[in-house]
């Protein structure tokens, strides 16, 4: 998971990185940016806690970025964006937040992203977008080069995002900020939390219920222990975040969905909304159109393999006569299922939940069938 | 009863004509939770610096390297049902497999206990 860092170019630090040198986080380079990938208690207990209690991420080597219309008017964003990214953005309704994807012109996936239309008053015709750390770079030149006159894209390096994951996390953020209760899942609110602005949005990466938090870098380390002072939250590194979205299905950029994959076969096509569907008009959308009519060749399935060994990234799969049908582009163990889960592409003949599968890890086949996703039930606050 | 260590981690503790081996806590404590190990067959002859055994924790697969040439005569089955074992215990209930040594003289090669913790040292 840790991508090395270009030895010439010095780490990024987020507004939160003395934080975790001080709770004895394992530091490595992610992204381009020192990152915790766990705490002293370990990925598997931090997974567990997240899952059981609530965990609190520093997500802050995302980019964070405003699209901004001069004309204060909502369809003239919406449109812009919507010329570069297959979700519905026109109809979101203010505080509204969707997951969508960057996508080339032959349908591939530039990168994912989320997107919200900002509610505050005084901030009509302005989209709040939140894009991958490895990518902010490239993302902001590719929508910077398509913007129409009257649009732009205001990146901001001067905000810090956590997230607080886990069955907890509702109820420790309504002690601080109760209206945060009310907030219905992928909806966001402006809220004050001990006299620091936030931003938070009903939304995450784990598949459990909870908040993504952005407040200025300045405020970041005050709001990180203000929540880790409840007995309830604990620190969540990296390594869990990376075992908690596999469990719950979720893509990771770069590895289960980059620029060779369309939206259909990674099995998106639940975040491009019906209107998209049918009207196209974004980049791709002829590939996409035909794979929904016509299904895609391959597709992103989950795999469970049957024994205890975990099938780790770029591990071939194969029917059990011995036919590659396609490759695992996330494995590893799942400690909520407590046992190896992957997901990877296959070919479409094989992708029927219970389909037999073999998987070649260290060169001997071993057995693993289709699993439905997610491995661990979501519990978003719908 | 001596244990000797490899720059890779592995220890070997012998008695008499035969080895236990593991890896070091330091080698447990870098890996994290170790959540799956793969052995060796009971009979199988292993160069020294063979690829002995696999240990995976959470994140990734790491090799286990025979620091001596032997015979598998013996593998820890209870680490198939508990893993965690080689974090909780390493150099004890953690052990991964036992070794008939084919040349004792191997062991010389070697990094004592002593001369071990200062590789460690100097590396962490």
């Amino acid at each position: 998971m840790a991508e090395p860092a270009h030895s010439d170019e010095p780490l990024l630090k987020t507004p939160l990185h003395a934080e975790h040198v001080a709770l004895g986080a394992r530091m490595v380079p992610f992204a381009g940016y020192d990152m915790p990938v766990q705490y002293p208690a370990g990925i598997l207990t931090e997974h567990n806690w997240t899952r059981e209690h609530a965990g609190l991420f520093d997500v802050s080597h995302m980019g964070q970025a405003f699209l901004v219309a001069e004309d204060k008017s909502h369809e003239t964003v919406a449109k812009a964006l919507e010329a570069l990214i297959p979700a519905d953005v026109l109809n979101l309704k203010p505080n509204q937040q969707r997951y969508s994807q960057l996508l080339s012109q032959d349908g591939g996936i530039l990168d994912d992203l989320m997107v919200t239309r900002v509610g505050a008053p005084g901030h009509e015709g302005w989209l709040y977008l939140v894009v991958n750390a490895s990518m902010k770079d490239a993302d902001y030149a590719h929508i910077q080069a398509r913007l129409p006159k009257g649009v732009s894209l205001n990146p901001k390096d001067g905000l810090a995002l956590m997230a607080l994951q886990g069955p907890s996390a509702a109820a420790v953020l309504a002690k601080l900020a109760p209206e945060t209760a009310d907030v219905p899942f992928m909806m966001s609110a402006d809220v004050q939390i001990d006299g620091i602005w936030c931003h938070v949005s009903r939304s995450g990466y784990t598949g459990e219920d909870g908040f993504e938090i952005s407040c200025h870098a300045a405020d970041a380390a005050k709001l990180w222990n203000t929540l880790l002072a409840d007995p309830e939250v604990k620190a969540i590194g990296l390594g869990a975040r990376d075992s908690l979205r596999l469990e719950a299905g979720l893509c990771l950029y770069g590895h289960d969905i980059d620029t060779t994959t369309s939206p259909i076969e990674a099995g998106l096509i639940w975040s491009i909304q019906k209107r998209r569907r049918e009207e196209g008009g974004f980049p791709g959308a002829e590939r996409v159109q035909r794979e929904i009519r016509d299904g895609a060749s391959r597709v992103r399935v989950g795999i469970k393999p049957e024994g205890r060994a975990p099938a780790r990234e770029g591990t071939v799969i194969t029917t059990p006569d011995g036919r590659e049908v396609g490759i695992v582009t996330s494995g590893g163990f799942g400690p909520t299922v407590n046992g190896p889960v992957a997901m990877g592409y296959v070919a479409k003949d094989v992708s029927a939940i219970g389909t037999d599968l073999h998987l070649i890890v260290r060169g001997k086949p071993l057995p693993a069938k289709v699993a439905a996703m997610p491995f661990a039930p979501h519990r978003y606050k719908r | 009863m001596t244990t000797r260590y490899t720059k890779d981690h592995e220890y070997i503790r012998v008695e008499g004509d035969a080895g236990i081996v593991g890896i070091s806590d330091y080698a447990q404590s870098q890996l994290g939770d170790v959540v799956f190990v793969e052995l060796p067959s009971v009979g199988k002859t292993l160069s020294k610096g063979d690829e002995a055994a696999v240990v995976e924790s959470v994140k990734a697969a790491s090799e286990v390297y025979a620091p001596v040439s032997g015979e598998v005569v013996d593998v820890n089955r209870d680490l198939e049902a508990a893993p965690g074992t080689v974090n909780e215990d390493p150099a004890g209930r953690g052990w991964f497999m036992k070794i008939r040594l084919m040349d004792p003289n191997e062991l010389d090669g070697l990094l004592t206990e002593e001369q071990y913790q200062e590789f460690v040292k100097s590396i962490s």
